[in-house]
């Protein structure tokens, strides 16, 4: 982590009746980063940025928003936030431009910046021309962009965005990311939460993988990638399909092979010195490689071995 | 520091009172208009007029203090049960609740727009009763107070109403009519308190509404069941309890009704 930590998590715990939604959960998020929160479902996704957000409180630990505990100073941590949930929860009734208005009102921003700003931020999700129509009348990927205004206006110091992509147009969701990442890079602290590991590995900084309300790891993608190094692999594809499975883990070092439409993944602890091999290989059977790459596991490798461990077998 | 305190106080006091004047503003425009709060607020009160009235002989002036009271009694009570549970439906409610607006603040609102519908509402019985009738405002200032402080705890029962954890405001709304229905035929709207069987005169005591009708009536010129003096603290004080029990209640319900 880089920077102060805004965001401060310590033994964070979250129970419902006899189910621990959320188990004794640790980590800090710096300021200006894009910090991924990743988990299958039920893992304790939500409860812990409902806990974060002020909706419900821990039952133990500690969890701190720019330095104010959000048990102690409920208000004063949820003034440095804003929330972009999942379900796109506007006022159906509203117009668009008083859903902003109503969430810039209630954050306390002055008339004639939130009016800037609305218009502002409207003109830059594509929402300006729709500015008198009711929330209703707006498609889900429209009322997703109006969720990020009305939590934008409110200026935050930190956003949260619980799934902001889900089930969205591909156009609604490149637009989102990319209105996030350009906030990002002007100094906002972004908490991301996604089932989407494409979309946290191209936009976070750091991610933190929950288990059955247990975090399994906290670090960047390249360092957690070091973790699972039993996921490396060659990828190769031939240009006719004799290239046999049983032949090429013939190859020295190969761990495993699997085949995966046209492409074949030779799993290795040293990709490269495979690859010369797999050259070698092909010569020698007058074989012909059309493709052929090494292969870092991907974030989904990392997360599904991770996540793979039954309750506190993860860590 | 010490001489800050006050100060950052008094701006926390502030930021959330205007808050809460934002909250009363969403909900005129959202709620005011939904039919279940004009059919439980509007046309409830009437229908009940009208089966009362009907075939009866009692002079009209004599029954438009305890018309105006069962209209604001409906009218206040109406906007919170439906608030609450409508926004939990909505999934609004989650992302209001993470704003920096204190839940006081939140519930303050909620009952501010319940007193503002209800009094706003009262000024129609008030004008067809003086236009009508022959009824006259003898106290102006007892019949304000009357229906201030009624609206007032009202809405703050109509808000503790809204706090168990339901998602339908059907649900919330049938239990505000169990509450507000037995109520209503114990305060002496229908018939005067010491006319009534000595179980109800009991019973009376216990009901916002017969302090707030008592008030009403007095207000009209026409002697009430209780003083005023007595009408007017136990409607502040059915108010702070209401407003009190519906701030513990919904925080202890708020994760359950997510």
């Amino acid at each position: 982590m880089t920077g102060a930590a805004v965001i401060d998590v310590q033994g964070l715990t979250r129970r419902f009746g006899p189910l621990t939604a959320v188990d004794h959960v640790d980590f800090q998020v710096g300021k200006g980063e894009l910090f991924g929160f990743l988990g299958p479902n039920g893992a304790g996704k939500t409860t812990t940025v409902r806990m974060l957000t002020g909706v419900i409180e821990p039952s133990e630990g500690t969890a701190s928003i720019e330095g104010h505990d959000v048990r102690l100073e409920p208000v004063l941590s949820r003034a440095h936030l804003a929330v972009v949930p999942e379900q796109a929860n506007v006022y159906l009734d509203l117009s668009v431009r008083r859903n902003v208005m109503l969430m810039a009102q209630l954050h306390g921003v002055a008339r004639r910046q939130r009016i800037r700003e609305s218009e502002r931020l409207l003109e830059l999700t594509g929402l300006a021309d729709r500015g008198r129509h009711k929330a209703r009348t707006l498609s889900k990927g429209l009322r997703q962009r109006l969720m990020l205004c009305a939590a934008l206006v409110t200026d935050p110091d930190i956003l949260f965005l619980d799934e902001p992509t889900a089930g969205l147009d591909v156009k609604s969701a490149r637009l989102i990311r990319r209105v996030v990442r350009d906030m990002n890079s002007d100094g906002l602290t972004v908490f991301l939460t996604t089932h989407n590991m494409e979309e946290a590995e191209e936009m976070c900084s750091r991610v933190a993988i929950i288990n059955h309300g247990r975090i399994a790891a906290v670090d960047s993608p390249s360092r957690l990638r070091t973790r699972v190094e039993s996921s490396r692999y060659v990828e190769v594809v031939f240009a006719d399909e004799a290239g046999s499975v049983a032949n090429l883990a013939a190859i020295e070092g190969v761990r495993q092979v699997s085949t995966e439409g046209r492409f074949r993944r030779l799993y290795a602890d040293s990709p490269a010195r495979v690859a010369a091999g797999l050259i070698d290989f092909a010569a020698q059977k007058g074989v012909e490689i059309t493709h052929v790459c090494t292969r870092e596991p991907s974030l989904e490798d990392i997360f599904i071995e991770l996540t793979r461990a039954g309750p506190g077998e993860g860590t | 520091m010490k001489a800050q305190a006050p100060v950052e106080t008094a701006d926390t006091f502030r930021r959330q009172a205007l808050a809460a004047t934002v909250i009363v503003k969403k909900n005129a425009l959202l709620y005011y208009l939904k039919p279940p709060v004009l059919i439980f607020g509007v046309l409830f009160p009437v229908f009940f007029f009208m089966a009362f009235k009907m075939g009866r002989p009692i002079a009209p002036q004599e029954i438009v203090p305890g018309m105006l009271a069962m209209a604001l009694w409906f009218t206040a009570s109406a906007v919170g049960p439906l608030v609450t549970p409508w926004e939990r439906r909505a999934g609004t409610y989650e992302r209001l609740i993470a704003t920096p607006v204190s839940l006081k603040a939140i519930l303050a609102g909620d009952v501010a727009s319940g007193v503002l519908f209800g009094s706003c509402l009262s000024a129609v019985p008030i004008a067809l009763g003086l236009t009508l009738t022959e009824s006259e405002v003898s106290s102006p200032a007892l019949l304000v107070c009357g229906i201030i402080l009624g609206a007032l705890a009202f809405s703050s029962l109509g808000v503790l109403l809204a706090a168990p954890p339901a998602s339908s405001p059907s649900n919330i709304m049938l239990l505000s009519n169990l509450v507000r229905l037995p109520l209503l035929f114990v305060s002496g709207i229908f018939l005067p308190i010491s006319q009534m069987p000595a179980w109800a005169r009991w019973a009376a005591p216990l009901s916002p509404l017969s302090y707030a009708s008592a008030l009403i009536r007095s207000g009209f010129g026409r002697p009430g069941y209780f003083p005023p003096w007595l009408c007017v603290l136990m409607l502040a004080v059915f108010a702070v309890v209401f407003f009190h029990g519906a701030c513990c209640f919904h925080r202890r319900w708020r994760a359950r009704a997510l």
